[in-house]
């Protein structure tokens, strides 16, 4: 079941439910090859992008080619993209042999040679042994692997996944992503998943893109986008960020952050002007002696997470979230007392504002 | 078994002291089961199974034998009977399907303004009872109708709408297609669009499409309806009856009984061969729905996706609809016309209108009226009683058998009409009313509880759904605060659930009023008859047809009303307790 593999260009997509427009000049390259993860909170537009990929919903303006031909305008069943819905839609009068078969059996395949490939598919998924139950029969996450099992068994150009995981329970939810990006590696199918969850993106995604309001944030590698967010959004959407207001100054030829409370903080290098700071949790410690990269505070609020300890800390602009490891024997600072967090502003990130 | 001592507040009751081996402490809840069970075996379970005995009974010997079955199917008569019976209750399917297939296909699949009035084409047909406007289709449909007038005059031709058996098949259809509406437009309702969408994905489309995916799934709720549809039309008494169709197996068994007595045993045989139908009919359906509760609509997903008809389809489903309005609306009109009607015969309409009729109808149906208020009227109270005992004693405790006494009420389903009324004959004609020498099953009050066992069923649906809507923390909060079982029941589960029991009492009011199978075998003098019986009177004569109508759009306005009364209480209800709930 190797494929050819194709990629997915979308160019300057444009769609509208009646008034509102939900998707908004959407671009994207997809290589070949690629797991690409959408991620957004909901009303984002992922979802309306993933479907309108697989052609559901209203036909959107702009351009989808997959593997080099537009398929903006046919409809789902002349696509040859494979999805697995949310909720499986697996079709209860259908065992999961009759289930699995379906496609082929559409596409006029003699019988002798479907029996195999569903076969197949099911040992793929593991779940040979359930080919004669019925979907009520099986738990979410074997529902889950049929639904998989007979979406790559027509040996799609691509592969949609949408929210693939949301529906399964904690555990089992770390178990399927890793079985889904094994799955995917080994068949080479160029996919599309779709997450409002960024661990699971993070996690599995060889790039991304962020949505929000129908637009396209930023796209790049879930490293890349944590490290480098280029707007506020992204910044807050991925992990926990401080984000401080204010301006990059020049002093002489050193660069330096001044917040909108009148606190400085020495920059390696910034495009002068108004911004704003990102520091994440980790990217700042707790000091007793004030200096050059430090701002005052008082903790506020102290919680114990295991690994570390995470401190919410009152500064002359806003409360600060400061993670600090926790080691056997050290101390914890007491709610109340006046510190000052030293800050390393060679991992933060300005966002011109 | 943990509710069966409730919390008795004080000290020990003389009860209490006594040894529980000779008095066995029994509470409120256990002795009300009792009764109710105790009811139910004697009014449902008893007459039933005597009929079906007596059918196994040689009248002259009284030793059990098959013959009187050999000599049912040697009457050439009853061949035909049970033949016709079959095949204008499968008839009657097929034509209720051809009604409401295309309206339950229009109003989920597409965006169609008239999808309202689709809704309320369900509701219609329902308000009349079927007999009442079997007399009226006759004029519009029937020989010398106005449709067949018209025709003959344009095409020379007369189309046998009417004639025998057809004319009970279209009665019947017409009235009775909501059930498989209402079915199959909740079952394509309930099939989640991603049901379709992952056929499209693979590459399915069109009619292939509709056939592998979405019929099947839909297929559940369409026998549900067709199955309802079949038992509903094999044994109804009422409009082959007032149509003069006589060679069907209801007719005849009320024949039987009526002309030659309660000893003759063909009545009996045709009551079992109606009993046996209409279980084996459920039996069937609950086969083919068994294991397949194929709701998929997703939390906020929507059932399929629907689109907008193009301009010529769109002409098209308006006229499919229209046209099936004015089937649907057509016993309502000639009813109306017929009522207000002098004289209505050999022309298309009426000659003149008057409202004599219905001065007529006044004058001589007081009694019926009256009659029916009583009847209806103590069979309703009885019904949500009854009901509310059962859904209380079924949810919330757990008396042992207590899932029988649903079943039991719920069997009166399976029971027709005409077989409870010879049960009662037969059972009470040797049983004299309390201080008389008269025999029970000639007394009025035995049509009252006939009544209340034939409504019975769908008082216990309304009661159940009501109890179902309390949670069951409010009855604990109250228990809490110190309340015994039974206050709280006063107190809290009674006025809570006074919405949905309210809404079952006038339901069983309005639809008993209108019952004539089961009545039509017990009442014994004119003085003692019902409204419903008062139709089937004045429609026996021509002169008496347009009191008759009066009469008849007297019923549906009480039908009419009443449904619209019970479905308000049920808005109002929901509503208050959504709010009540809101935070």
């Amino acid at each position: 079941m190797t494929n050819q593999m194709v990629g997915i260009e979308i160019n300057d997509l444009h769609l509208s439910f009646g008034e509102t427009e939900v998707l908004t000049g959407v671009n994207l390259d997809i290589q070949p090859g690629e797991f690409f993860a959408f991620l957004g909170p909901s009303g984002s537009g992922k979802s309306t992008l993933l479907r309108s990929i697989a052609g559901f919903g209203p036909t959107p303006r702009g351009s989808i080619r997959i593997g080099g031909r537009d398929v903006v305008s046919l409809p789902p069943w002349k696509r040859n993209v494979g999805m697995v819905f949310q909720s499986y839609a697996l079709w209860p009068h259908m065992s999961v042999r009759d289930n699995v078969g379906f496609g082929l059996k559409e596409r006029k395949m003699p019988a002798s040679e479907i029996a195999p490939k569903v076969d197949a598919a099911l040992d793929l998924v593991g779940l040979s042994h359930l080919a004669d139950r019925m979907p009520n029969q099986l738990s979410g996450g074997q529902q889950q692997r049929i639904a998989l099992a007979r979406t790559v068994v027509v040996e799609p150009e691509v592969l949609l996944l949408d929210e693939p995981l949301s529906n399964l329970d904690a555990s089992l939810r770390v178990q399927m992503r890793r079985e889904l990006l094994a799955l995917q590696r080994k068949l080479g199918l160029t996919t599309i998943f779709v997450t409002h969850d960024q661990e699971e993106a993070n996690t599995t995604a060889d790039r991304m893109a962020v949505l929000d309001k129908g637009v396209i944030q930023q796209i790049g590698t879930p490293q890349v986008l944590y490290d480098t967010p280029e707007n506020l959004f992204v910044a807050e959407f991925l992990g926990t960020a401080n984000i401080l207001g204010g301006q990059v100054e020049s002093d002489g030829g050193a660069k330096r952050f001044r917040t909108s409370a009148g606190d400085v903080l020495p920059l390696g290098d910034g495009q002068e002007g108004a911004g704003s700071i990102v520091l994440r949790p980790q990217n700042m410690q707790i000091v007793d002696q004030a200096g050059a990269d430090t701002l005052p505070g008082t903790i506020l609020h102290r919680e114990f997470m295991g690994s570390q300890v995470r401190y919410i800390v009152r500064t002359s602009g806003t409360e600060m979230i400061v993670d600090q490891f926790h080691h056997v024997g050290h101390d914890w600072r007491d709610t109340g007392s006046d510190v000052h967090l030293k800050v390393n502003t060679n991992e933060a990130v300005i966002v011109a504002t | 078994m943990s509710n069966a001592s409730p919390h008795s507040n004080g000290g020990p009751s003389l009860l209490d002291r006594l040894p529980a081996s000779i008095f066995p402490r029994v509470s409120g809840l256990h002795a009300a089961a009792l009764i109710i069970a105790i009811l139910l075996i004697g009014l449902l379970i008893i007459p039933v199974l005597q009929v079906i005995y007596v059918a196994f009974l040689d009248p002259n010997t009284g030793a059990l034998t098959l013959q009187n079955f050999v000599d049912f199917f040697r009457t050439t008569l009853f061949r035909e009977s049970f033949w016709n019976s079959f095949y204008v209750s499968a008839m009657s399917v097929v034509f209720a399907t051809v009604i409401a297939l295309p309206l339950a296909y229009i109003t989920t699949r597409f965006n169609f303004a008239g999808s309202v009035v689709i809704q309320s084409l369900g509701f219609i047909p329902l308000i009349m009872p079927p007999f009442v406007g079997a007399v009226a289709m006759q004029l519009i449909f029937g020989r010398n109708g106005t449709l067949n007038l018209l025709i003959e005059e344009k095409f020379g031709i007369n189309i046998p709408f009417m004639e025998g058996l057809n004319g009970v098949i279209l009665v019947q259809s017409i009235h009775y297609f909501p059930f498989i509406l209402i079915n199959l437009s909740t079952s394509l309702r309930n099939i989640d669009r991603s049901m379709e969408e992952a056929a499209q994905n693979l590459g399915s489309q069109g009619m292939r499409l509709f056939r592998r995916i979405v019929f099947p799934l839909a297929m559940p709720g369409y026998v549900a309806g067709a199955a309802l549809v079949f038992i509903k039309v094999f044994d109804d008494l009422g409009t082959p009856l007032l149509l003069n169709v006589n060679n069907m197996l209801a007719p005849q068994a009320f024949l039987r009984i009526s002309s030659i007595g309660i000893s003759d045993p063909m009545g009996y045989v045709i009551s079992f061969i109606l009993v046996a139908f209409s279980i084996f009919s459920l039996w069937a359906s609950f086969l083919v729905m068994r294991g397949k509760d194929y709701s998929t609509v997703q939390k906020g997903g929507g059932g399929l996706s629907r689109r907008d008809l193009r301009t010529g389809e769109k002409i098209a489903a308006y006229a499919v609809v229209a046209f099936i309005l004015i089937l649907v609306l057509s016993p309502h009109i000639g009813l109306t016309l017929l009522s207000f009607a002098t004289i209505w015969s050999f022309a298309p309409l009426p000659d003149g209108f008057t409202i004599q009729n219905y001065v007529v109808m006044w004058e001589n149906s007081k009694q019926f009226i009256t009659n029916t208020v009583i009847y209806a009227g103590i069979a309703a109270v009885l019904d949500v009683i009854i009901g509310t005992a059962i859904a209380y004693i079924v949810i919330r405790t757990g008396i042992w058998g207590r899932k029988s006494l649903d079943y039991l009420a719920t069997a009166a389903l399976a029971v027709p009409g005409v077989v409870l009324g010879i049960g009662y004959l037969r059972v009470f004609h040797s049983i004299d009313i309390p201080f008389t020498d008269k025999p029970m099953a000639s007394w009025w009050v035995i049509i009252a509880l006939a009544l209340m066992i034939r409504r019975l069923p769908y008082a216990l649906r309304a009661c159940t759904a009501a109890l179902q809507q309390v949670s069951l923390a409010l009855e604990e909060a109250a228990e809490s605060l110190g309340a015994t079982k039974g206050s709280t029941i006063r107190r809290i589960v009674i006025p809570l659930m006074s919405g949905g029991i309210l809404a079952g009492f006038v339901t069983s009011v309005a639809t008993a009023a209108v019952e004539l199978s089961a009545t039509i075998m017990l009442v014994s003098s004119e003085s003692d008859a019902p409204l419903a019986y008062g139709i089937y009177l004045f429609m026996q004569t021509p002169s008496g047809r347009g009191a008759g109508a009066a009469l008849g759009v007297v019923a549906v306005i009480i039908v009419g009303l009443g449904t619209f009364l019970s479905q308000l209480m049920i808005e109002r209800d929901k509503k208050f307790k959504s709010t009540d709930q809101s935070h």
